[in-house]
């Protein structure tokens, strides 16, 4: 998981001398790892093609820098190259002037419409919007059921009906324009591209819905076939854009090239998990990152397998493996990381780190603070923090010369931390329940 | 020490000590008035809750429509030449043509100009990347063909084309693709695989399979987490003529198992087909999950005759890492590739049998209850490489 390109890189050109310029045999060399790199991320091999003489092009011309190594100078190249190609602003919607704005959900069989529907509905009333989940996938059992299901979750309104796709679309824009619903999502059957009948159904839908988004739903972990697919539901239909799913999975996604440069449409929103609201706007540049192969994390891991203390770090990875991480191991953990260095650095090159957390300015004393803080805890306290009351939070912060407030932020990014831990699948399996189906349970649950 | 590990506690540190800095910091910066610290794992949340109709302010366009950002080209009536985004050059419409058919201008090549050439052995390994067998493998195929051709003096291209599929096919090479349904019964077989690959499809269709050979089938609905799953699998054992065992949406997937396979031993069934919620390979909690159903089998006394991974012939590398953590978990005894009939060659296949030694027993050829057929390798082998 770990063999990125920088790996890659650092092995064939480290050994190069400064010459000045970079020599034709180094770039080819170089090239080379980087094919190898996009293809093992599932670019398509036209894309990787391109790509690679867009680089060679730009390698040639470039001097070599002071500063940086010839590694690092083709990795530069590479990133700058690949955030190009992914373009650098999120997909922003725009919506109709006269309502409902119509969103279609086009995409191979299994590829994640539906969930994608129910997660965009989420996200859209969550900003405020009204919208209409619409089911004209009449194919597949039980989709309409797991669609009705998901708009009851999302609490936004349902529409479809037994007849046919074409006029499901029809009739559920005519029900939320008289509904004085706003936005209209419709989720439609998978589809192959080679499916000649059902590309022209979904052409007929196009025709009816006139949709003012269509959105190409891709699974991140699609292989070379993305350019096939994603050009022919492009040459079928007019794309606005690509919702990228399963992006919580490991792939590298290299999918999320070949799609842009066949469609030249943006990534418009990843589906990054099982629950309604992991779903967000796409970002291009942590992107370029995962398909680059996660930022620096190999030097990061060498660094700490030299600096941490081993037994300690297992530890705490067995606790939180348990889910039984406490505030007095985290206090010891964060002994150790402290050894590695300005806490900031580390941060810019581990994976998965939320954007605005990036771009803190970390304050080194910050450390110390939260030591300071947790070190005037209680054992008992440390072991379990729900019992930190007003009092108790006073007691800390007089003890460790802070405020009350700095206290209860701590607890409460505790909290969150292992929340998120909880939605990356850290942690035993009885304590993750997995919640989208609870409510269903509750309604309509059969008892065993 | 594993470096996820090592990565997951360096997570740890900089989530909480970084989240109290960030909120440290945004909140000196709107003036010292302390607020109430933002949740990090959840940042969408915070969007505003939803209000009553209202007018949206939007720029309008023609026709009341409006589009995105980057208006799409006159949508839906040009020839299929300008259908391409503009932005498209022109190699793209070539790997496009070259995507469908990986094979098929190599090939094409090769017999025109009637030898082997050196460039030859380039093109046959960039068809097999399209195919998405890998650039290892790829490679691996290459070689062994290319020392056939040189062992064999082979020149003439038909037997060039031969060489090319008798490496392929010693990657393929596992004897037995045999499916168990010995032993007492109940005989259990286990589908699992990562979200939309078509689980619950393929047992429809072996279901079906089962019942037309004279076998009593029944099937658990073991999915209790994705809505509606259990409604489809039950469409898909009204259709097939089976049982089906279900349990409550969001109940113990491994309760459900246990009922289905004590249900049918009361009532003598030949078959329980379990089916499993998708899962991703790197959620270890889910994964730990399909351990525990993997576990009932042996507990509620069912004979255990196949653990199938169900893969998507679309996918691309990860396909290896589902074939590993899958196997590790709960000893994946073949494969079923389905979505065949697409334009996906599956070629995932021939590193999967060749590294982990894991046979693909059925393949997946359409939605209907028919379209299973066994996996034939010389079938598969000989129209990934076919010459039109
Ligand atoms: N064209 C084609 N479609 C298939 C094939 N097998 C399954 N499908 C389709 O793929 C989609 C997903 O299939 P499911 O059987 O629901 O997949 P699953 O693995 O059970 O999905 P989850 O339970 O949601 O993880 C459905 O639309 C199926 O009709 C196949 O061989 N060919
Ligand atoms: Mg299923």
């Amino acid at each position: 998981m770990f063999d990125n390109l920088s790996a890659r890189l650092e092995g064939v050109v480290t050994k190069l001398k400064r010459k000045g310029r970079l020599s034709a045999a180094d770039i080819e060399a170089a090239l080379r790892e980087i094919r190898a790199a996009l293809l093992e991320a599932d670019v398509n091999l036209t894309v990787v093609r391109q790509f690679t003489d867009n680089i060679r092009e730009a390698a040639i011309g470039a001097t070599v820098s002071r500063a940086l190594t010839p590694a690092q100078q083709i990795i530069k190249l590479v990133d700058e190259e690949l955030r190009s190609t992914l373009g650098g602003d999120s997909f922003r919607l725009t919506f109709a002037s006269t309502p409902p704005t119509v969103i279609m959900l086009v995409g191979l069989q299994g590829s994640g419409k539906t969930t994608a529907a129910g997660k965009l509905a989420l996200w859209l009333r969550r900003q405020g919007r009204h919208p209409m989940l619409v089911g004209a996938d009449l194919a597949r059992p039980a989709a309409v059921e797991q669609l009705r299901i998901l708009a009851e979750t999302a609490q936004v309104d349902f529409f479809s009906e037994a007849t046919d796709p074409v006029s499901v679309a029809r009739e559920g824009i005519a029900r939320a324009r008289s509904l004085g619903r706003d936005v209209v999502i419709i989720d439609t059957a998978g589809r192959l591209a080679v499916d000649a009948e059902l590309m022209d159904e979904m052409r007929r839908i196009e025709g009816v819905a006139k949709p003012n988004y269509t959105f190409l739903v891709i699974d991140a972990m699609i292989g070379q076939d993305a350019l096939a697919t994603a050009g022919a539901f492009s040459e079928a239909v007019g794309l606005s854009g690509t919702i990228l799913t399963k992006l919580d999975g490991d792939a590298r996604g290299g999918a999320a090239l070949s799609v842009v440069a066949v469609t030249g449409k943006k990534i418009a929103f990843s589906s990054i998990g099982e629950k309604l609201e992991d779903f967000d706007t796409f970002h291009p540049d942590r992107m370029a990152n995962r398909i680059l192969g996660m930022g620096d994390v190999l030097s990061l891991i060498e660094k700490a397998e030299r600096q941490m203390d081993k037994q300690v770090a297992e530890k705490g990875a067995q606790k939180l493996a348990q889910g039984k991480f406490d505030l007095e191991d985290f206090l010891e953990q964060m002994q150790q990381v402290k050894r590695m260095g300005p806490l900031k650095g580390i941060m810019s090159m581990l994976p998965g780190v939320p954007r605005e957390l990036r771009d803190v300015d970390i304050d080194e004393r910050e450390v110390a603070r939260t030591e300071a803080i947790i070190s005037s805890m209680t054992r008992e306290e440390r072991r379990n923090p729900a019992i930190i009351d007003a009092s108790r939070r006073q007691r800390i912060a007089a003890g460790s010369g802070s405020t009350s407030m700095a206290v209860s932020n701590l607890l409460k990014q505790f909290k969150e931390m292992q929340k998120m831990m909880r939605q990356m699948g850290v942690g035993p399996a009885s304590a993750t329940k997995r919640p989208a189906s609870s409510r269903a349970a509750k309604k309509k649950g059969k008892r065993r | 020490m594993h470096s996820a590990q090592i990565i997951l506690l360096l997570v740890v540190v900089v989530l909480v000590v970084g989240g109290v800095a960030f909120v440290g910091a945004r909140s000196r910066r709107r003036g010292a008035r302390p607020e109430p610290p933002a949740p990090l794992s959840s940042p969408r949340t915070s969007a505003p809750p939803a209000q009553p109709a209202e007018k949206v302010t939007a720029r309008p366009t023609q026709g009341g429509l409006i589009s995105g950002p980057e208006p799409a080209p006159e949508e839906l009536d040009l020839h299929a030449e300008e259908k391409l985004a503009p932005e498209a050059p022109a190699t793209i419409q070539e790997g496009l043509r070259q995507s469908r058919r990986p094979f098929a201008a190599a090939l094409q090549g090769l017999f025109k100009r009637n030898t082997v050439e050196e460039s030859f052995w380039g093109e046959v390994e960039d068809s097999l990347i399209l195919s998405d067998v890998g650039l290892d493998q790829a490679t691996r195929i290459v070689e062994a063909a290319k020392e056939r051709v040189r062992r064999e003096r082979i020149t003439d291209p038909a037997a060039a084309l031969g060489a090319i599929r008798a490496a392929m096919l010693e990657a393929l090479s596992l004897a037995d693709r045999s499916l168990s349904l010995e032993g007492e019964r109940p005989v259990v077989w286990l589908f699992v695989g990562v979200n939309g690959v078509g689980k619950t499809t393929t047992i429809g269709k072996v279901a079906h399979q089962m019942s037309e050979e004279g076998r009593s089938v029944m099937l658990a609905a073991a999915d209790t987490f994705r809505a509606a799953a259990a409604d489809q699998l039950g469409l898909w054992a009204e259709r097939a003529g089976a049982d089906v065992v279900r349990g409550a949406p969001g109940g113990d997937p491994a309760a459900v198992l246990f009922d289905a396979i004590s249900s049918a031993r009361a009532k003598g069934t030949d078959v329980v087909l379990g089916d499993t919620a998708g899962r991703l390979q790197n959620k270890t909690n889910l994964i730990e999950e399909l351990k525990k159903i993997y576990r009932t089998v042996e507990k509620a006394q069912g004979t255990l005759g196949e653990v199938l991974l169900v893969l998507d012939a679309t996918v691309g590398q990860n396909g290896l890492a589902q074939a590993k953590v899958f196997s590790e978990a709960v000893g994946v005894t073949g494969v079923v590739l389905t979505k065949l009939d697409g334009s996906a060659k599956g070629g995932i296949a021939f590193a999967i049998e060749e590294t982990f030694k894991i046979p693909v027993k059925l393949v997946g050829v359409g939605e209907r209850i028919g379209d299973l057929i066994p996996f034939d390798p010389k079938a598969y082998v000989e129209s990934l490489t076919a010459l039109d």
